[in-house]
């Protein structure tokens, strides 16, 4: 069922690359394979017991010479992943395309892309996942390059060779993990039994911080976030919804896999530090996105700034400080859940953003004003996800925040105390967003602004009604994701 | 004399005396029917040297070794010879004669195969020769065209000067050890000034076939005005050769110090020099034969771990594989589209020829390493040995310098797939041409997800003596 729900997307890429459709039926095409891929996540999530390891397990062999085999499987922290990415991409599949260009083309990538995604959330190999974790770079490069405004062949070359050099960093530390197994093996589970590099001081060292630097680049934390604005600023509003929502989910997800789940013991060593530069990637998205006039680029700033709430989580869960296990069990599923929640936040305010560069070409805030008149519908669903991305109670962002903090706070106090700040930052740079746009004197260019469309509004509605849900009754999300066991175990 | 040992290198004099008889009596228009006898002779080599797979032993009085390293330069040598001869009846078309060049290109095949199965150096420099003469003719094939007279003269100048020292090289080894057979120089006393000395220049001898520093001059030149089937031949099969006879060579000493670094630190100049210098390539023929540099650097990474690293032979097979199957798709997209070499020339070709602009953005990605492509599987296994060997540093720079690759490669790409429609639809060759680019494009995605089997048998090859 795994295997179908990669595989899907990607066959259909490849069907709309060679065959001629026209544009609607290209995207209804790929709406469908998406939602279908989504149907079969779905059908593995009816059948999954919580906390009790990897499931839905299929494998076949590849390079048996190397130890590397497709190997798929689900546990609690890809599991919800893989669902929100699921969903993520057909939202952006379904979201009108800002200009209808080479439609088909357009959706054959966005499905290549989406059978890679969920790859990696979703092998138990090393190797198969390196693979799908480069192939999610060539989609995205092609998809900003191709159909994005301003710089985007720039913009598009600056993503890949930074993410490259990340994840060529990953590869190495990936061989060099591996090579301490005997026989060579790239299955996760067994690294995970194993422990490869337990007991080992500078050699461990150094493979961690080759993951680290890594996944930080992709994640992305200070100060190796600088490819993001521009990716974000000239990306099509949908390619940005899953750039934030997906792709950067790939770097904390490969946090807790590979580096603390693998290295469990040289990641305790090492948490504070990660911590700390997840303090500052807390504080600077969060100062950085305040002084931002483009909204675009505002918004992608507190993705650096949500995304080291995330890694903070993962931080203090993999701090070996004892007597903590409950906080850390509790930063640890904050963690995943602020994956979920950034995901269906950000993608929802990337979405409409892309909206406004669709209506009007621009992304500059002081171009708006008073809009609240013309675009209610547009206006209630930029609040609602505006609120949830800012943690206010009842909405899906305050779970997470509440949950990393609470175990933050009993691990180190002082950093959780210092990473509060950037709550307050938020709350202001949100507020002043929405106030710029919707409120005060409209401009009279803006006097024929249309609000969402049905489709949009629909769209909006089955991300929005998600992250409500996970607000007022997350049970079945903590549920599923069940860290104490993945902490317990590690092998979850 | 066990005749029958060298059957496919046997085949390879059979079909190019056979191509030149038919090139004396065939017309100008049908010179193109030389293909099928140089062809014929390259599947009876390639049947020969696969019915001979299991082999390992040494023969001809310990000259030539028939082991894993010989069965795999034969394979390789032989499709990739394949591949850019068939470029050729279309290219030379307007040729007046051109039935020659098909015997040239199999008796530069046949130096190539010869140098890696050389278990003897005095067989090694006559390889390194057979290959290196025919090579300049082949290069300066279009001798009516300055770029091409230039890029022959390059070639065959610092060929003779690396020629001289490879022999010179040969004599202070064979001088100082009494011996020329690589089964009694195996674990020979080499410590001596003379003989380090020695080994040094047979070293930079082999670094001109191969491409690398310092006698990788011809390159860029070679691959920008050498008739394109000729450069796609001469950027990829000497090469193969060479980087299998070096590790011949480090095989042969394991227990000298000197070797292993200086061909790491040959390495690291070769891809960090071939890199730089195409990062601002507005040719793109100069580029690829830049980047062909650069890949030299990658393949001495496997030699440099010879022995250190159990799997370095299958990963450096696998690598040579890749890069061949790579550059040959690139030149076949190249020759399809005549040639045609400017990067504005390739402004929007993704919407006027989408199948020539998918190849070579495959062939490029592959070089990058990008998965699932055979490039990529290549790359890991050199990361695998060289880290494994404890050079873990080299594999630093080499990800160093994959990621600056990345930045010319795109030049290419991006024009390809991000800019508008241009007015006129580019003219293609032939046929034949597009054909192979668009087979060697399928092949480097279906030998990439189907590397297991191959890199299985390359696991199981033996380097003797």
């Amino acid at each position: 069922m795994l295997t179908l729900a990669i595989l899907l997307p990607l066959a259909a890429a490849a069907l709309l690359a060679f065959a001629p459709l026209s544009a609607s039926l290209s995207r209804s095409l790929a709406i469908a394979a998406a939602a279908l891929s989504l149907v079969a996540l779905v059908v593995v999530w009816a059948g999954f017991t919580p906390a009790a390891g990897f499931q839905a397990v299929q494998e076949a062999p590849w390079i048996p010479a190397l130890g590397v085999a497709w190997r798929v499987g689900v546990d609690g922290i890809s599991l919800p992943l893989a669902l929100m990415s699921g969903l993520l991409f057909v939202a952006a599949i379904a979201w009108p395309m800002e200009r209808e260009v080479n439609a088909r083309q357009y959706y054959a990538w966005f499905l290549f892309l989406e059978g890679a995604s969920l790859g990696v959330f979703l092998t138990l190999d090393l190797l198969i996942f390196y693979v799908f974790f480069d192939l999610s770079l060539v989609g995205m490069y092609f998809l900003i390059g191709r159909w994005g405004h301003g710089e985007a062949q720039r913009a598009a070359l600056k993503f890949f060779l930074y993410t490259l050099a990340g994840s060529l960093l990953i590869l190495l530390a990936i061989i060099a993990l591996v090579l301490m197994v005997d026989p060579l093996t790239f299955d996760m589970r067994e690294l995970i039994a194993m422990q490869p590099v337990a007991g080992m001081d500078l050699r461990a060292g150094l493979i961690l911080l080759g993951f680290v630097i890594g996944f930080a680049v992709k994640t992305p934390l200070f100060p190796v976030h600088t490819w993001l604005p521009p990716a974000h600023v000239d990306a099509p509003g949908a390619a940005s919804a899953i750039l934030a929502g997906v792709l950067l989910k790939m770097g904390t997800y490969g946090l807790v896999r590979i580096a603390m789940q693998m290295m469990r013991e040289t990641f305790a060593t090492w948490a504070l530090a990660i911590g700390i530069v997840a303090l500052i990637s807390i504080l600077w998205g969060s100062i950085v996105a305040f002084a931002q006039e483009n909204l675009k680029r505002r918004i992608a700033y507190t993705s650096v700034n949500h995304m080291g709430y995330a890694v903070l989580g993962i931080a203090v869960a993999g701090s070996a400080v004892t007597g903590h296990e409950a906080a850390r069990d509790l930063a640890l599923t904050g963690a995943v859940v602020e994956m979920v929640a950034h995901g269906l936040i950000t993608g929802a305010l990337f979405l409409i953003a892309g909206a406004f560069w669709a209506r009007r070409q621009e992304y500059d805030l002081d171009h708006y004003g008073g809009l609240a008149g013309n675009a209610p519908r547009m206006m209630a669903a930029m609040g609602l996800a505006s609120f949830a991305s800012l943690g206010l109670p009842g909405l899906a962002g305050f779970v997470a925040e509440v949950q990393i903090f609470i175990g933050a706070f009993a691990v180190w106090p002082w950093l959780a105390a210092l990473a509060l700040l950037g709550l307050i930052v938020t709350a202001a740079l949100f507020l002043g967003m929405l106030q710029r746009i919707f409120f005060g004197q409209r401009p009279p260019a803006l006097n024929d602004f249309a609000d969402l469309t049905a489709v949009e509004m629909s769209v909006m509605a089955a991300l929005l009604v998600l992250v409500v849900l996970i607000g007022v009754w997350p049970a079945w999300l903590l549920e599923m994701i069940g860290a104490g066991a993945l902490l317990a175990t590690g092998g979850g | 004399m066990p005749v029958a040992d060298l059957g496919p290198e046997i085949a390879l004099i059979a079909g190019a005396i056979a191509a030149l008889l038919l090139a004396m009596v065939l017309p100008q228009p049908r010179l193109g029917w030389c293909l099928a006898a140089a062809l014929t002779a390259l599947a009876v080599a390639a049947l020969w040297a696969l019915a001979q797979a299991g082999a390992a032993r040494l023969t001809f009085s310990g000259t030539f070794a028939l082991d894993g390293v010989t069965l795999w330069a034969r394979a390789i040598i032989v499709v990739t010879t394949a591949l850019c001869l068939a470029l050729a009846p279309c290219w030379f078309a307007s040729d007046r004669r051109h039935g020659e060049f098909y015997t040239m290109t199999l008796f530069s095949a046949l130096g190539a195969v010869a140098m890696a199965g050389a278990a003897d150096l005095m067989q090694l420099v006559m390889a390194v020769l057979l290959s290196s003469v025919t090579g300049y003719v082949l290069a300066v094939w279009h001798r009516d065209w300055a770029l091409s007279v230039e890029a022959g003269m390059k070639y065959f100048l610092i060929g003779a000067l690396a020629n001289a020292l490879l022999v010179i090289g040969v004599i202070l080894l064979m001088g100082m050890t009494g011996t020329s057979d690589f089964a009694a120089l195996k674990g020979a006393d080499v410590s001596s000034p003379l003989a380090l000395l020695g080994l040094a220049l047979i070293v930079c001898g082999l670094a001109f076939k191969l491409g690398a520093v310092p006698g990788h001059a011809w390159m860029p030149d070679v691959a920008e005005g050498a008739p394109v089937p000729a450069a796609a031949f001469l950027t990829v099969v000497p090469k193969i050769g060479a980087a299998l006879a070096l590790y011949r060579l480090v095989h042969l000493f394991p227990e000298t110090d000197m070797l292993r670094p200086l061909i790491a630190a040959l390495s690291v100049l070769t891809m960090s020099l071939g890199n730089l210098a195409a990062l601002w390539q507005t040719d793109v023929r100069r580029l690829i034969g830049w980047s062909s540099v650069s890949q030299s650097g990658y393949a001495l990474m496997a030699v440099a771990v010879a022995d250190l690293s159990a799997e370095a032979l299958p990963a450096l097979i696998w690598f040579l594989a890749a890069y061949a199957l790579a550059n040959v798709t690139a030149f076949a997209v190249v020759a399809h589209l005549r040639g045609r070499t400017a990067l504005e020339d390739y402004n929007g070709l993704a919407r006027t020829r989408p199948d020539m602009a998918a190849g070579l953005i495959v062939a490029f990605l592959s070089l990058v390493g990008i998965p699932p492509l055979i490039g990529f599987v290549g790359k890991l296994g050199l990361f695998l040995v060289t880290i494994d060997g404890g050079y873990t540093w080299l594999a630093l720079a080499a990800v160093l310098n994959t990621v600056v690759s990345l930045f010319y490669y795109a030049r290419v790409i991006a024009p390809m797939y991000f800019t508008a429609r241009p007015d006129a639809r580019p003219a293609t060759l032939g046929r034949s041409s597009g054909a192979i680019a668009v087979l060697c494009a399928i092949a480097l995605i279906g030998l990439g997800l189907l590397s297991g089997p191959f890199l299985a048998q390359a696991f199981g090859g033996v380097v003797l003596p």
